[in-house]
């Protein structure tokens, strides 16, 4: 343990240098550019733009993807052919998302991965020599998915979420190995980094393994059922479900006391997937779970964000025992014990909230928040709407959503955005109508919020 | 570099274009198609917040094709001079992804089973005297009834149609249609929730005997998931669908029924803002070997292909067939020739009921929303003695009374001035429409051929359409107008106001975008343009999808037609072309 002192007081050295450098960073990445015309009576009014950190605007195209008829993939999960398998792991653990850059060749890479510290860009992981992994042992693989190290003896960064893959037994990393050098090798540089010092300093990210990181395999609970093993370990594994889910400390690396009990990432609250009653999935049944995953909604939520490129590029293509085993295991967690209290509007305000809402909202939505389940969301009981933190659903209300297609469900319905046609306090005061009525009940969401959000996602209002 | 060739091309991408790029693409083609306009959806192009636009969609023509690009050239008889539509009017063609399909109110019908040999039917009923043989051009189908019946019901499970079936196998149904041919099973929704308005028309009618039935609708009375898996949402009643798109998911369209399912399949293309200028033959002029085409940029570009399917809206088919040098223009003065023959439309009229004492919120609405009568449709009635033949349906549909299009006032009220506006605030929630909806007979000098003087913007001569309502028609909506006036009287209102159609066509006010004919479907190729598989008789690797193909037009909307025909050639294609390409039918 003595080995470690040093070591952690350069990190706290590092975090005050990068806490500095967190909103310079935002401020590097360009924002989305906003769509189309806020005036109704002229042009389209357009969904947010494709861009590299946002998913869902990957995601325009019409339908499932072509190739993704459900479930044959799942049948692959237990062929005796490694490269089958492994293609299937591979879509269990939502490779092609990140290592492919929009518009660009499946797993070539080089789509910038936002985090709060700059742009990573994601490696070309097709045979390619000269620009994949053609040089790559099935040893080199492993040594990159199980300890973080890539060919050559470099540290990757965690946005490699190998944290996660070094829980993937040695012969499911083979089966990946063996899929990836099926793949037509494709010749694709990666764009450097876009990181400030120090962390452009790949070295230290030893550092940040010795603090964070235990590689292991993952080892069955004997007490539990194969069933919660299987989803423990596609959770914990391939899955990386925490990545998003689990809160991160200052320098990123997940709080473990609370895990998968939601996060922000990149302006999307990842929900609380553990049982908490009014925020995660005590309401939700097996199937609800197994319905989610499979066709990115069920009759209480749809996919939005970046759950809906895992649910494109991963859970749609998943088998049925797969998703189910995942929903065991989730159905167990327990929620956080402490949750804190919050004002909630008054009575004006949400006489005021209404009126907007029935306006605006309730043709789709219903005037009850009761949605159309399985086409437009139900807001009545919605654990996204109730999430602490309101970003999403203030980021929906300004700039729209669209439905992931999948096989199971095709059609795509659209939120359209409301930037154009809401100010600041009205979309403030509707998020707050529809966050408390119909037994609803999350925290006051702020104007201010409204304002720091439409920089980002939309235009202002035209009055 | 020339494109690759594929399987086949269609030109125009609406309803016709999407159910032939499904059904041919589920199996195993590479189809292609070309669309002048734009890809539209939804949420980018008529979303729920400013969907409800009158201003934008309904009279600055949003959706609809734009006729500084192209337009019709219009007169009402061979001696007169065609001058160029410059503002649609009579009827509104659409332009972009959907076509049609979009703005449409969703009113789904199936012809009647005597509709499909008009000629025969009536020559035998009652006698050669009522064709007025010389003048009227009216001919039989080479397909009947029960032989479309499977591809009808494709269509109405394919939109989630709302409504009642009134024969099914031949066991009539009470509350539905008791004249319509038979169904193989009933409707996939039930009928929408009636309004106030087509109830009083509904309980009138049956007062006086008749069977009003709910219009059938494909605008949806409930949730529905169609057999492709594709969804559509429950109608929210809001009363914008004619002229306008649904932002809320629930009018049948191309995009809401067929696309989701469509286009991410690797073996169909979508080329938007591509114009087709021609179908490209070879030397003999019995071959296509693809289309010529000008794309976004301007460019010249020629797409082989093995097949090529006109699937444009009806004129613009009519026009593709013309410029391609494809069978053989239409004279009306021999009666030769078939390309540009039998050019049809429809006659509609209406009546207003005023209340004192009924409030009828004719806002509430959805486009095929109404209560129906078909007693007087077709030869549903005994036409002995009236001078006409054909008929229509009539009935009080609730399409939604948008306000800027919406000022029925009582007969004798001022034009205009604060008399006039007192008039519409008086009566506006008071009243109730009656339409007849009227089928219109083929006539010698009812044509369409290219005009000889006015061009497009790309150097293309202009479809020249030659038409006039004659005394059959005239005679019919007359009729049709007194029995709706009739039941109108028995809605016990203040006053009932008679809206009839008289004198000469006039092309500018809006009547019905049911434009027909001008390349029939018959069994014979010196008297259509094409075979019972809607292929060209001239040049058997062309097909013609479209209202074109009526031989003459009858009493109700055409879309369930026209889908029925579109399916059945889809299945020739696949089914006997593919395998052996030539003439499906040996002349």
């Amino acid at each position: 343990m003595g080995g470690r002192v040093p070591a952690v007081g350069l990190c706290v050295a590092l975090a005050c240098f990068l806490a500095a450098c967190v909103a310079a960073s935002y401020r590097a990445v360009p924002p989305p550019v906003p769509q189309g015309a806020a005036n109704p009576g002229g042009g389209a009014i357009g969904l947010p733009a494709a861009s590299d950190d946002d998913i869902t605007a990957d995601l325009a195209a019409w339908g499932p993807p072509a190739d993704a008829a459900a479930p044959p993939d799942a049948a692959l999960q237990f062929s005796d052919d490694p490269v089958a398998r492994g293609k299937y792991l591979v879509d269990a653990g939502d490779c092609e998302a990140c290592h492919t850059a929009a518009g660009g060749r499946p797993f070539a890479g080089a789509r910038g991965i936002r985090t709060p510290f700059g742009i990573i860009y994601s490696a070309n992981i097709t045979p390619d020599v000269k620009t994949g992994i053609g040089r790559w042992t099935e040893v080199d693989f492993y040594r990159a998915m199980h300890k973080g190290i890539a060919h050559g003896g470099k540290n990757l960064y965690p946005a490699f979420p190998y944290t996660y893959f070094t829980r993937l037994s040695r012969p499911d990393v083979d089966a990946t190995y063996a899929y990836l050098r099926s793949l037509p090798p494709i010749y694709q540089v990666k764009p450097a980094n876009k990181l400030p010092f120090p962390l452009n300093v790949r070295p230290l990210m030893a550092i940040w393994n010795a603090l964070f990181f235990r590689p292991g395999e993952f080892r069955p609970n004997p007490a539990m059922s194969a069933e919660w093993n299987r989803g423990a370990y596609l959770v914990w594994g391939p899955g990386h479900c925490g990545g998003c889910h689990t809160p991160k400390n200052l320098l990123l690396a997940d709080r473990n006391g609370h895990a998968l009990q939601g996060a922000k990432l990149n302006d999307w609250v990842a929900l609380d997937l553990t049982g908490d009653p009014r925020r995660g999935l005590a309401s939700w049944s097996n199937g609800d779970i197994v319905e989610f995953l499979r066709s990115g909604r069920n009759a209480r939520a749809t996919a939005s964000g970046s759950m809906q490129e895992v649910v494109y590029y991963s859970t749609s293509r998943m088998s049925d025992s797969d998703l189910g085993a995942i929903a065991t295991y989730l159905k167990q967690l327990p929620p956080r014990r402490h949750v804190r209290s919050f004002a909630t509007p008054d009575q004006t305000a949400m006489l005021a909230g209404q009126a907007i809402y029935v306006d605006t909202c309730s043709a789709c939505h219903g005037e009850n928040g009761e949605g159309e389940p399985r086409y437009f969301p139900p807001l009545a009981g919605d654990a996204s709407v109730q999430a602490h933190d309101p970003t999403t659903i203030v980021r929906i209300i300004l700039a729209g959503s669209r439905s992931v297609p999948t096989p199971a469900k095709p059609s795509a319905p659209a939120m359209p955005p409301f930037a154009w046609k809401l100010d600041d306090a009205e979309v403030a005061s509707v998020a707050n109508y529809v966050r408390n009525a119909w037994g609803n009940s999350a925290p006051l969401v702020s104007s201010a919020l409204v304002t720091k959000l439409r920089r980002r996602y939309g235009e202002a209002a035209e009055r | 570099m020339p494109e690759p060739a594929v399987d086949v091309v269609l030109v125009g991408f609406g309803w016709t274009g999407a159910i032939l790029a499904e059904a041919l693409t589920a199996a195993g083609l590479s189809v292609l198609a070309f669309e002048r306009g734009g890809w539209r959806t939804a949420p980018n192009d008529y979303a729920l917040p400013f969907d409800q636009d009158e201003l934008r969609y309904m009279w600055r023509h949003h959706l609809f094709q734009n006729v500084a690009h192209t337009t019709v050239t219009f007169r009402n008889s061979p001696d007169q001079q065609a001058l160029p539509m410059r503002r649609l009017g009579s009827f509104l063609p659409g332009a972009g992804v959907g076509g049609g399909g979009v703005h449409w109110n969703g009113q789904v019908w199936r012809f009647l089973p005597s509709d499909f040999v008009a000629r025969s039917h009536n020559l035998e009923r009652y006698g050669a005297g009522v064709l007025n043989a010389t003048e009227m051009t009216i001919q039989d189908y080479p397909v009947t009834y029960e032989e479309l019946e499977p591809y009808y019901d494709r269509f109405d499970y394919l939109c989630g149609v709302s409504g009642k079936a009134g024969n099914l196998k031949g066991a009539i149904q009470a509350g539905g249609n008791p004249f319509e041919g038979p169904r193989s099973r009933d409707y996939p929704n039930p009928p929408l929730q009636m309004t106030y308005g087509p109830s009083l028309f509904g309980k009138a009618a049956a007062d006086l005997g008749y069977h009003p039935f709910p219009h059938p609708a494909a605008n949806m009375s409930r949730p529905y998931t169609n057999p492709l898996g594709v969804q559509l949402a429950q109608c929210t009643y809001c009363g914008f669908c004619e002229k306008f798109g649904c932002g809320n998911d629930s009018k049948s369209s191309p995009q809401t029924t067929i696309l989701p399912v469509l286009m991410p399949r690797p073996n169909f293309t979508l080329r938007t803002y591509c114009e087709v200028m021609k179908v490209e033959l070879t030397r003999d002029g019995k071959h296509a070997t693809g289309v010529s085409y000008v794309d976004e940029n301007g460019v010249l570009g020629f797409q082989p292909a093995n097949i090529v399917i006109l699937s444009a809206f009806m004129l613009e088919n009519v026009r593709q067939l013309l410029i391609s040098g494809i069978g053989t223009p239409y004279d009306p003065r021999t009666g030769t020739g078939t390309v540009g023959k039998n050019y049809s439309y429809q006659i509609v009229s209406s009546v207003n009921v005023f209340y004192d004492d009924k409030i009828t919120n004719p806002f509430i609405g959805a486009g095929a929303l109404g209560m129906i009568i078909d007693d007087f449709n077709g030869d549903n009635f005994d036409h002995t003695g009236l001078g006409f033949i054909g008929g229509g349906y009539l009935g009080a549909l609730n399409t939604g009374a948008r306000p800027i299009e919406t000022h029925p006032v009582p007969d004798k009220t001022p034009k205009w001035g604060a008399g006039f506006k007192r008039a519409i605030a008086d009566n506006y929630v008071k009243t109730v429409p009656i339409v007849t909806h009227g089928a219109v007979m083929s006539h010698r000098t009812n044509y369409l051929d290219l005009d000889p003087t006015w061009r497009d913007t790309l150097g293309r001569p202009l479809m020249r359409m030659t038409f006039d309502f004659t005394d059959n028609e005239h005679k019919m909506s007359d009729y049709l107008t007194d029995k709706a006036a009739q039941i109108g009287r028995a809605m016990g209102g203040r006053e009932v106001k008679e809206n009839k159609r008289s004198g000469h066509y006039d092309i500018a006010p809006y009547q019905t975008t049911h434009t027909t004919g001008g390349a029939i479907i018959g069994a014979d190729p010196k008297t259509s343009a094409i075979n019972r598989y809607l292929q060209s008789w001239d040049v058997p690797n062309v097909f013609v999808a479209g209202a074109n193909a009526f031989p003459q037009n009858a009493g109700y909307n055409p879309m369930g037609t026209v889908a029925a025909l579109t399916y059945h050639c889809a299945e020739a294609i696949i089914r006997d072309y593919v395998k052996s390409p030539g003439p499906l039918v040996q002349a």
